[in-house]
């Protein structure tokens, strides 16, 4: 069944599609998308280290993500700068050091395209096993950290003063974030997995009134701009991570016509 | 004098400093299952932090916190929520524990907001909000609530009706309430110990102890202290002039 690899590329979208989901419903109510963007720019420097020492492409991913991630925690606490600079400090320099590195690295060919864009018609088995299981994991801790999370999204004292430990919440959902990139970085590249975490999301913004709904039509959503994405691609022979991508624009744009008709209705 | 089983919270000399500046200082309060206790007191005179102190949201404190509860329901003077996030009425009850649909129904009712069910939060007015807030903190039937000027925004009507349910709840969940107002007179009637805060605690005790407290003179003036001593309640027990209770 997964000898061919445009099903292998189909199985490995719909699977991060479950996780991106609802992932990105947070990643949009805690505005952390260039938070997101971030981890993903520092992915490149976990693949070159991937490279270098012969390791796991999503496991040194993963590592180097949680590594920025407390880096940022640690500057967030220790010097006056605003979030977004900090973000702009590592997301940039991490980036440029990834590719730094890869100048080093001249007795490997680097598919420099493929890691910013992704490359989901490269993925084999061994990938799509990182993938299921991977998200699987990411999806149960999510589903244990819910009430917590949500409850300090809504309002951090609320959480708080009722006892649901919203820092241990917020900590464990960085993890997850490192963890989300480090399952799709082949898939859509480090420059779109935002995309994926934020588009499928604010679309499902657009037509949902609670939470829960939120998160299973943002799950709609990627699923759709996944199988879309993908067929598009192989019709039109463009690249498949942009396709992914475009299509879950084109879902978004149609959204904002359910907002249209719902103002519409209220008056 | 009650049994210390009876203790939800107890502050030591508790204190909390803000880049070097006390918001307040040296309180020691407790409140036990089934009494009001009121914080009262002028703007920034340190009520707030002296809630938040008590529910452990501030954790870098001066003294100590002894909690003898996790059954907490809260409401916070100022709730700023991010509408990036669709959330109705219901889905807010559940925020913080999962409820039975009848006690989301009940204590929507007695808010007197259950037809706003399955509106959006968003959508609400100040009032209508405050009203959802105290229902939520009430539905999860905590063992200390902690209500941070609850009524402000309700129309008038309303601010003595959900005093009176304030007052009805503390009887019949027998829970400890940590009272935030500005409200003397509604606030009196019911208040089974007062705090006059200002920065740190200027005087303690009953209400008609604290009313005569020249201190408490000083800083609302001699009408406030007519309007407290004017709140004689009825209780099966007696405060002594240190706010000492006593079972009759």
């Amino acid at each position: 069944m997964f000898d061919d690899f445009f099903i292998r590329a189909l199985f490995a979208g719909i699977g991060i599609a479950f996780v991106t989901g609802p992932l990105g419903c947070f990643v949009v109510w805690r505005r952390l998308s260039y938070f997101g963007d971030t981890l993903a720019h520092s992915a490149l420097l976990g693949v070159t280290m991937a490279y270098t020492f012969d390791l796991n492409i999503a496991i040194s991913v993963f590592l180097i993500s949680s590594v920025i991630a407390l880096i940022l925690i640690q500057l967030q606490k220790k010097t006056n700068l605003p979030g977004d600079a900090l973000l702009g400090l590592l997301a940039h320099s991490s980036l440029a050091v990834g590719l730094v590195v890869i100048g080093f690295l001249t007795f490997i060919r680097f598919d420099i395209m493929g890691l910013l864009f992704g490359d989901i018609l490269a993925v084999n088995t061994d990938d799509l096993f990182v993938i299921w299981t991977g998200g699987a994991l990411i999806l149960i801790v999510l589903r244990l950290i819910w009430k917590p999370l949500l409850a300090s999204t809504v309002n951090y004292e609320l959480a708080e003063a009722e006892g649901l430990n919203p820092d241990r919440a917020k900590a464990i959902f960085t993890i997850l974030m490192a963890a989300v990139i480090a399952i799709s970085i082949k898939m859509v590249g480090l420059l779109l997995i935002t995309g994926m975490l934020i588009i499928p999301a604010a679309m499902a913004r657009n037509i949902s009134d609670s939470p829960q709904k939120m998160v299973l039509f943002s799950i709609i959503g990627g699923l759709l701009s996944v199988i879309l994405g993908l067929y598009s691609s192989l019709e039109f022979n463009t690249s498949s991570g942009p396709s992914i991508i475009a299509a879950a624009l084109i879902l978004f744009i149609l959204s904002l016509f359910k907002i249209k008709q719902s103002i519409k209705l209220k008056n | 004098m009650n049994s210390n089983n009876d203790i939800l919270v107890k502050l030591n000399n508790a204190g909390f400093r803000q880049s070097e500046k006390w918001l307040v200082e040296g309180v020691s309060l407790t409140v036990e299952k089934g009494k009001i206790v009121t914080l009262i007191g002028p703007n920034g005179s340190g009520k707030s932090t002296t809630a938040k102190i008590a529910l452990g949201i501030y954790k870098n404190i001066e003294g100590s916190v002894e909690k003898y509860t996790t059954k907490v329901g809260y409401v916070p003077q100022k709730i700023s929520i991010d509408w990036t996030l669709p959330i109705r009425v219901y889905d807010f009850m559940l925020l913080t524990e999962t409820i039975e649909d009848s006690a989301i129904d009940e204590a929507l009712s007695l808010t007197g907001v259950i037809h706003l069910k399955n509106k959006n939060l968003g959508s609400l007015s100040g009032g209508e909000f405050q009203r959802v807030l105290i229902a939520r903190a009430i539905s999860k039937k905590p063992e200390l609530l902690v209500l941070d000027e609850p009524v402000q925004g309700v129309d008038y009507t309303g601010e003595i009706a959900l005093y009176e349910l304030i007052k009805k709840i503390s009887d019949t969940l027998n829970c400890g309430i940590l009272l935030i107002s500005h409200d003397l007179h509604m606030v009196m009637s019911a208040t089974d110990y007062v705090i006059c805060l200002n920065g740190h605690v200027c005087c303690s005790g009953s209400p008609s102890y604290v009313a005569k407290n020249n201190e408490y003179k000083a800083l609302f003036g001699e009408k406030a202290s007519q309007i407290l001593t004017t709140y004689e309640h009825k209780h099966d027990h007696v405060h002594s002039d240190e706010g000492e209770i006593k079972k009759n």
